[in-house]
């Protein structure tokens, strides 16, 4: 006899009923097949069951113990970034029809989340420029993996050559990624805050699979595309480009670039932080590459009527279809926060878009102005940025993880300690600027900052 | 329901619309070139559509009534565990001091996080048997995947250079396919008549190049491998190890452990087990745990406890694989678990494998007169069942999945696992109620009588949904993959 759960409907009189019709004595006679050497007997000491109430004041008390940026004024970016996310969105991905749905096996009873991706795929292409885009990989950073994969299957080379200017994160999961595989990695250095050029060139032979930049970069700043290009594409191996989608507004697209690839992750069109994830991977190619994309696809098509309807496509690449032979493991993808992005990406529309990109590059550059004015901040890079940028603090006096401690109680979360990941840039801040962010806030920052150093 | 065409979000656009408001820029403001050079500035403006707020929510709700989610109806698709996804585990996600807070804050500002990701690392230690879980996969098959590095690793710390993992022909497709991507070659395995891992066959595959078997217990076919301490046996006598995939843990919590059965390394499906919601494709979770000699490999950080109770994340781990993603994994996903979790306690969750394999093995006995049974006896929280004969009157599975629809339900997954023909696979999940099986199963028996009486109506279905059947074949020989509206 247990305790009536409100998930639960089984009572002891259905639970009766259908131990008569199986046959069985007991609950207990069903797990008769186990043996008894592996039942486990007792109560698990895991954590105990809370009423509703209290499990809601549990769960209000933890959260309350994180200081978050409804409370908290943010510089923190690095791959993460804190922009106005249009209400209408909750309300929309709060629909139980999308989220309480499995992925789009039964198209007939599919349609609205079948169409959605189509519109996502649409979004993806046109923002980057690309011919064929999939339906969202887990982020940002495995879609950078996935497409290193990609280029070593399609050049059939092993090389893969990575700008340190890529997110530290990413460069560690290409990394295990490349083992799995047995792909080797070189990575290449930076200059004044873009990827180093003559470097670069020195690094790519005729073994190279394809070359991993992101722009805007891990440190805000803008790498020349254009002249990166011809690099890669004269020993023919691919060029893989990561960018920030809001960036997209403003920058040319990567696509019109010469780029064979293009990844990011979509947290900044309207997905919460959380605290890194879930965000959405995007993953788009040129079309000679489109049967070697990894996760799902959508296609349209039209029913037996004529009707205009949506399907998931270009199955025999996935591994439900092909197992070992599979372009990829992947299965699940991030389809509800695909939604969000399609959601921002509808309610910005073409002349949001580049307002809110325009703001950021307003927002950040005034900001960079108003820090390099403080008395011991310098700006080390002179390359053109986005909505990210780097300062560098004196070199005696507090510590960058001191100076955040001290702002957090201010009320303000500054920016990322580029000497975790950077030894050499020990000292250095990557501020982020969004939208959200006032004259006022940054001033305040500027100010306090000020102080510390 | 609306059965007409539904226009794309693109051909609503009318120029001058807008849906946004943002802030006003308060700063002094320079024409972007100003700041970004000509060559990198887009030439051409993204053609995003021109809608206003009204057009956004009718679009989206408009799609939301052509999909069907749990909270629609049953849905029992095998392998998949589509239980209720409670309300309460999509506020407290949204609780502001869980959604709105950056991978990068000082430790001290997510002590709550912290706490919640620590506790939750325990808690799926204990369930599964494991000494230690990372939570930083995204997906069951990212949890795979990480665990075989995880055994690669463990093996060449040992100067052992193992290079095949055998799996059941009944296995998920993602096992094989995350043995490749780790780098090792696969050995598929046929089970035995009475659907079990068939020990000679084992017997044969393992040698000294055996990295692990990768066996998901119970089976997809639903029935718990009685075997397993055998199977267990003869992989770890040759140097391999035991890779569980934890798709069907909705049948064992609190009963038995993979950890007690002699497995290694586990993944769960937060998303399947855990209540967290599919949201028609993802977002899930898949952490991984495993035994004490695999924990140097774990993939880094992982959360810890420090003397004076504050919790950290603990990168100092020198044999780590690495990083499998970006930050801590999907925590807004993992909160909706922890929630779970403590909506149920110890005995509540083993509650729930027992009302989720009551179910199952309920269907089954009142489907088993009219559908062929290729596995009697007692099965877990899933069965399967053949549609074979009805191809006699030209009616396939596909079929009776497609008249389903009519009826208002999701179909079970069909034509998986690939060893038995015609498959249907279901899965009830202990949220749901007798009657709503009973109706069910009465709709599978009427399919059958129909197959038999009026196949054209089963071969014609669906005939009640927005589209009827779709010509997959054009669509992936001449693919239409955007609208191409730019």
């Amino acid at each position: 006899m247990t305790a009536p759960h409100r998930y639960i409907p089984m009572t002891e009189q259905d639970k009766a009923e259908m131990l008569a019709t199986i046959g069985a004595a007991s609950t207990e006679d069903l797990f008769r097949d186990i043996p008894d050497a592996i039942r486990y007997r007792g109560i698990m000491p895991i954590s105990p069951a809370l009423d509703e109430f209290s499990l809601l004041g549990h769960m209000k008390a933890l959260a309350g113990r994180n200081a978050d940026t409804g409370r908290y004024t943010s510089f923190l970016g690095a791959g993460i970034y804190d922009h106005h996310q249009p209400v209408v969105i909750q309300h929309m991905i709060s629909r139980s029809e999308f989220y309480t749905a499995y992925t789009p096996y039964q198209p007939e009873i599919s349609q609205g989340e079948l169409q959605a991706i189509f519109e996502f795929q649409s979004y993806i292409c046109e923002l980057t420029g690309m011919a064929v885009a999939n339906a969202s990989m887990y982020d940002g950073v495995t879609a950078l993996s996935e497409a290193g994969a990609l280029a070593a299957g399609a050049t059939k080379r092993s090389r893969l050559v990575v700008s340190r200017t890529v997110h530290p994160e990413a460069r560690e999961t290409v990394r295990t990624m490349a083992r799995g595989l047995g792909l080797e990695i070189v990575e290449v250095g930076y200059a004044n805050g873009v990827t180093d050029l003559d470097a670069l060139q020195a690094a790519v032979t005729n073994e190279t699979a394809a070359v991993l930049i992101q722009s805007p970069n891990f440190f805000g700043c803008l790498e020349d595309l254009g002249a990166i290009e011809p690099i890669i594409h004269g020993v023919k191996g691919l060029f893989v480009v990561s960018a920030n989608p809001i960036s997209l507004g403003l920058l040319e697209a990567p696509g019109k670039l010469g780029a064979d690839i293009v990844v990011g992750d979509a947290q900044p069109l309207g997905i919460s932080q959380s605290l890194g994830g879930p965000t959405c991977g995007f993953f788009a190619v040129a079309e000679p590459l489109m049967r070697r994309m990894p996760g799902r696809i959508v296609g349209q098509t039209k029913d037996i009527d004529g009707k205009r309807g949506f399907v998931l496509t270009l199955q025999a690449r996935e591994q439900h279809i092909r197992r070992e032979k599979a372009t990829s493991n992947i299965c699940s993808n991030q389809a509800l926060l695909a939604l969000c992005a399609s959601i921002y990406l509808s309610t910005l529309g073409k002349q949001g878009l580049i307002d809110v990109a325009n703001l950021n590059l307003q927002k950040a550059h005034y900001a960079s102005a108003r820090l390099s004015e403080q008395h011991g901040i310098t700006l080390p890079f002179s390359a053109p940025f986005f909505n990210e940028f780097v300062i560098r603090l004196p070199d005696e006096g507090p510590t960058v993880s001191e100076i955040n401690r001290g702002l957090l109680k201010s009320g303000i979360l500054g920016g990322y300690d580029l000497g975790i990941a950077y030894p050499e840039l020990k000292g250095h801040m990557l501020i982020a600027v969004t939208e959200k962010r006032t004259r006022e806030d940054i001033d305040h920052f500027a100010s306090k900052l000020g102080e510390f150093a | 329901m609306n059965t007409g065409e539904k226009a794309l979000i693109f051909e609503l656009s009318k120029p001058g619309r807008i849906a946004y408001s943002l802030p006003a820029c308060d700063v002094p403001e320079s024409a972007p070139a100003a700041y970004i050079p000509a060559s990198l500035l887009r030439q051409t403006p993204a053609q995003l559509p021109e809608v206003y707020e009204v057009d956004v929510i009718r679009h989206y709700t408009e799609l939301s009534r052509r999909n069907f989610g749990i909270d629609n109806g049953f849905y029992p698709l095998g392998s998949c565990t589509m239980k209720y996804n409670p309300k309460i585990n999509e506020d407290t996600a949204r609780l502001s001091g869980f959604a709105n807070i950056h991978p990068y804050q000082p430790e001290e500002s997510l002590q709550g996080a912290l706490e919640l990701l620590y506790t939750l690392q325990n808690d799926l230690a204990v369930l599964t048997g494991m000494d230690q879980v990372s939570l930083q996969p995204a997906a069951g098959a990212h949890g795979e995947w990480t665990g075989l590095m995880m055994i690669r690793a463990y093996h060449e710390s040992r100067g052992e250079k193992r290079t095949k993992v055998i799996v059941p022909d009944s296995s998920h497709g993602t096992n094989p396919a995350s043995a490749t991507t780790a780098g090792f070659d696969t050995i598929t395995i046929k089970s035995d008549e009475r659907g079990m891992v068939d020990l000679d066959a084992l017997r044969t595959a393992v040698s000294s190049d055996t990295a692990a078997l990768m066996l998901t217990n119970p089976s997809t076919l639903g029935l718990f491998e009685e075997q397993i301490m055998e199977i267990a046996h003869i992989v770890h006598e040759a140097g391999g190890l035991l890779y569980y995939d934890g798709a069907n843990s909705n049948a064992i919590m609190g009963i038995t452990r993979p950890g007690d059965m002699g497995f290694d390394v586990v993944h769960l499906n937060l998303h399947k087990t855990m209540s967290t919601p599919h949201g028609g494709g993802g977002p899930g979770a898949g952490p991984v745990g495993v035994k004490s000699k695999l924990i140097p490999f774990l993939p880094k950080p992982i959360v810890g406890l420090r003397s004076d109770g504050a919790y950290y994340f603990d990168y100092d781990r020198p044999e780590s694989i690495g990083r499998v993603k970006a930050f801590y994994g999907n925590f807004g996903i993992l909160v909706r678990a922890y929630t779970y979790i403590r909506t149920y306690g110890p005995e509540g969750l083993r509650q729930v494998s027992e009302c989720a394999v009551l179910n199952a093995n309920y269907m089954m006995h009142r489907l088993a007169s009219h559908y062929e049974l290729p596995y009697p006896g007692v099965c877990k929280h899933e069965f399967v069942m053949s549609g074979r004969g009805l191809k006699d009157y030209g009616v396939r599975t596909l079929d009776v999945a497609k008249r389903l629809l009519d009826f208002g339900y999701h179909p079970p997954t069909i034509y998986f696992p690939l060893n038995v023909e015609e498959c249907i696979m279901i899965e009830p999940t202990e949220t749901e109620s007798k009657e709503t099986l009973d109706r069910f199963i009465d709709t599978m028996i009427q399919i059958a009588e129909e197959a038999r009486t009026t196949p054209e109506l089963v071969i014609g279905a669906p005939h009640g949904t927005v589209v009827r059947r779709l010509d997959e074949t054009t669509a992936a020989r001449k693919p239409i993959l955007n609208c191409s509206c730019g």
